[in-house]
């Protein structure tokens, strides 16, 4: 019957719109590493540069924050540092798990504005991995990182903001088979 | 399909069964429309008993009559229900009343599945409104539910609320499903599409939009579910996910949304204003055409909903200009609307009286619409009153008008009585006045800087919070009215005539039935002839 294929076409449709409604995932993860949206950055991907680019000087200023209530402290060594384009930079970030039991946590990093995110090379970055912490324990470790001389004109300062995480419970089990 | 005509053939000897299980194993349309447009009026009553809490509680600026946590409950599930509970379902009443007679066929497509489609409503709301008595209170993270206010931070009956809106999608999905199948297929022969009346139209459009967006929606609860039991990180930063995709998938579902619950009202209102206008209505296919590119525009706009998120300046710029486009065609409609009534032999019945405040009003809520698409103002006007003035003048004033219109012109076929035109008009005057009363200060105090979705506000927004509380509680005083005047009419009013408005025969097969409607209308398909001039 006519009526009872213009109902199978519309059902799979709606199939395959749900699909979609997931495929919205990854593509705005695409998306979002081509465009620099939403201070997303990537892992690292350029190590030196040319120094005959011709530099200039940006001002870096970094944040951190505490998501929820993680109980930590997390703070980097200073709150800002000037820096010339192309060249490799350290800051050192510490971590203290104030409370009296292990910890795990993770730092998401995000840069402001997002149109700037792209020219911000972290080489070497705790962003990547989780952080184990015995109760009380510290531990202090730096980011390198690379501002790209392309970066625009009209972008005189950049922010590195890290928000820390618990992730004890999603990463127990990974830290037991470690 | 061959089962479905044959019990057609049973029921011709015998009219509906009696009781509840009448309503409860009915598959007739009539009943099925019927049964919407009365849950929705429960419904409309539900959300408004939240709606006046609301506004006693802005009345004065300060904490008085209920917790700051109840306040948010209250937001959240006014607009809930109001979207998904009121508008929705009584546009679908609509469909399921005036479809069939519209295009002169014996029911809709899928019958059985009608039923089921209605009666998973009733389940939906229940499991909302039960979060209510429940541990940590309903959902109060507002109705567009953003992660990870609606994930980590939510109270722990945010599951029920998600299967809720699972079960109110699926209605949706099945609804649509059966009008677009009954459209394409059970038109009277020689109506082709563009001779099809206006509301099956823009229902035809309407529920294309339905199953492209409400399984996107159902997506995005289904990654709401994962996140919190499931230990996904789709929304969670700490995992990798990202809480502003959750806007984006929301909002990708939610301008559509948009159109979903305005484009069956610009079919009814184009019907009522060409049967008072006595003419048949100006540019019939530019208003198809209309309606056909404002549903297209409306998947690539949604992100002007959160112009604030951070965006590079061209997102900004594409969704600036493609959210403007979107008055062209919607300035179409305004004008076809304008021609149809110019010369035209104008009466002021209470549905038409209602048409034209859509009209007039729903341009304004539109104008406010382009000023919020200005990403540089939106920046301004983000989540201040002045936008809850803006959609509730597109959905309260037009929609809700719409369908009360529709109420009124319809009203004399279902039940073959006439409502009581003074007590109509008194409804539409007072609902007129306190509409504006409500919702126009609303742009003053927004403009001003007032958040939305706040339990108390600063000193200098208090007369005009004042003044609206007081408009709110009118209309919804005025509402009341409207049952009063919909049961008057059924048990007290006076016999219609089968054409009921002078000229409408010409207007649609509907018209040329009796009043009532008998229980079988259009077993045999009626012929294009029997209309004199098709519109």
């Amino acid at each position: 019957m006519k009526a009872q294929k213009s109902t199978l076409k519309l059902i799979l449709f709606t199939f395959g719109m749900f699909g979609f409604g997931f495929a919205l995932v990854p593509l705005y993860d695409v998306f979002c590493d081509i465009t620099g949206l939403n201070g997303k950055v990537t892992g690292p991907t350029i190590t030196s540069y040319d120094q005959e680019l011709s530099t200039r000087e940006v001002k870096i200023t970094f944040i951190t924050s505490n998501n929820k209530q993680m109980p930590w402290s997390f703070k980097s060594s200073s709150p800002q540092m000037k820096v010339e384009t192309g060249q490799d930079y350290l800051m050192d970030f510490t971590f203290t798990n104030t409370t009296n039991k292990p910890m795990i946590a993770q730092a998401v990093p995000s840069v402001s504005p997002g149109r700037g995110a792209k020219y911000f090379h972290k080489t070497e970055c705790f962003c990547f991995e989780q952080q184990f912490l015995e109760a009380g324990e510290s531990i202090t470790i730096p980011v390198k990182f690379i501002i790209d001389p392309e970066l625009p004109e009209d972008i005189p300062s950049l922010a590195l903001g890290y928000t820390l995480f618990d992730v004890t419970e999603e990463f127990a089990n990974l830290q037991a088979i470690n | 399909m061959s089962a479905v005509i044959d019990s057609h053939h049973d029921d011709h000897h015998h009219g509906p069964a009696k009781g509840f299980s009448r309503w409860l194993y009915t598959t007739n349309h009539k009943d099925i429309g019927s049964m919407y447009l009365w849950f929705s009026l429960v419904m409309l009553f539900i959300g408004g008993a939240m709606a006046m809490v609301i506004r006693a509680e802005l009345f004065e600026p300060g904490s008085q009559i209920v917790s700051p946590e109840f306040y948010n409950q209250m937001v959240t599930n006014h607009g809930l229900i109001m979207v998904f509970g009121v508008i929705m379902p009584a546009f679908v009443g609509f469909a399921n009343w005036m479809i069939p007679m519209q295009i002169g066929a014996p029911d809709m497509a899928l019958p059985r599945l009608n039923n089921l489609s209605f009666w998973i409503l009733p389940v939906a709301f229940g499991i909302l409104l039960s979060t209510f008595f429940m541990e940590g209170g309903a959902p109060n993270f507002g109705w567009t539910f953003y992660a990870p206010l609606s994930t980590e931070y939510a109270p722990p009956t945010v599951t029920f609320f998600i299967f809720s809106v699972h079960i109110m999608g699926a209605s949706s999905i099945m609804g649509s499903i059966n009008i677009i199948t009954t459209i394409l297929n059970m038109r009277a022969p020689g109506m082709t599409l563009m001779k099809m009346p206006l509301f099956v139209w823009s229902w035809f459009i309407t529920a294309y939009l339905l199953i492209a967006v409400m399984p996107v929606l159902a997506g995005a609860v289904t990654m709401m579910l994962m996140d919190i039991h499931a230990g996904t990180s789709f929304f969670k930063a700490g995992g990798g996910g990202d809480p502003v995709l959750f806007q984006h998938i929301f909002w990708f579902f939610g301008h559509p949304e948009v159109y979903i619950m305005i484009l069956p009202a610009f079919g009814i209102v184009s019907h009522i204003i060409e049967t008072f206008s006595r003419k048949p209505i100006f540019g019939y296919s530019s208003m198809v055409y209309a309606i056909a590119s404002i549903a297209l525009l409306s998947f690539v706009v949604w992100a002007h909903h959160m112009f604030t998120v951070g965006m590079p300046i061209a997102g900004e710029l594409f969704f600036m200009y493609s959210t403007m486009l979107i008055a062209i065609p919607t300035g179409v409609k305004v004008f076809n609307w304008l021609s149809t009534m110019f010369k035209g032999s104008l009466t002021f019945e209470t549905p038409m009286l209602f048409a034209i405040a859509f009209v007039a009003l729903f341009t304004i809520g539109g104008l406010s619409g382009i000023m919020l698409a200005i990403a540089p103002a939106d920046f301004q006007y983000h989540d201040t009153y002045f936008v809850v003035a803006h959609f509730h003048y597109v959905l309260v004033p037009g929609a809700l008008f719409s369908l009360l219109a529709a109420a009124y012109y319809w009203i004399p076929k279902w039940t073959g009585k006439m409502y009581d035109e003074t007590l109509g008009k008194v409804h539409f005057w007072m609902s007129f006045i306190s509409v504006n009363l409500t919702f126009f200060p609303m742009h003053f105090v927004g403009l001003a800087g007032m958040p939305r979705r706040i339990p108390d506000y600063a000193m200098q927004f208090a007369d005009w919070n004042m003044m609206v509380s007081v408009g709110a509680f009118l209309f919804g005083i005025s509402q009341l009215l409207f049952l009063f005047i919909v049961l008057k009419c059924i048990y007290n009013g006076k016999a219609a005539t089968t054409e009921v408005w002078e000229g409408a025969k010409d207007k649609g097969f509907e018209w040329t039935v009796d009043s009532p409607a008998p229980y079988h209308t259009f077993s045999s398909p009626p012929s294009m002839e029997s209309l004199k001039s098709s519109s």
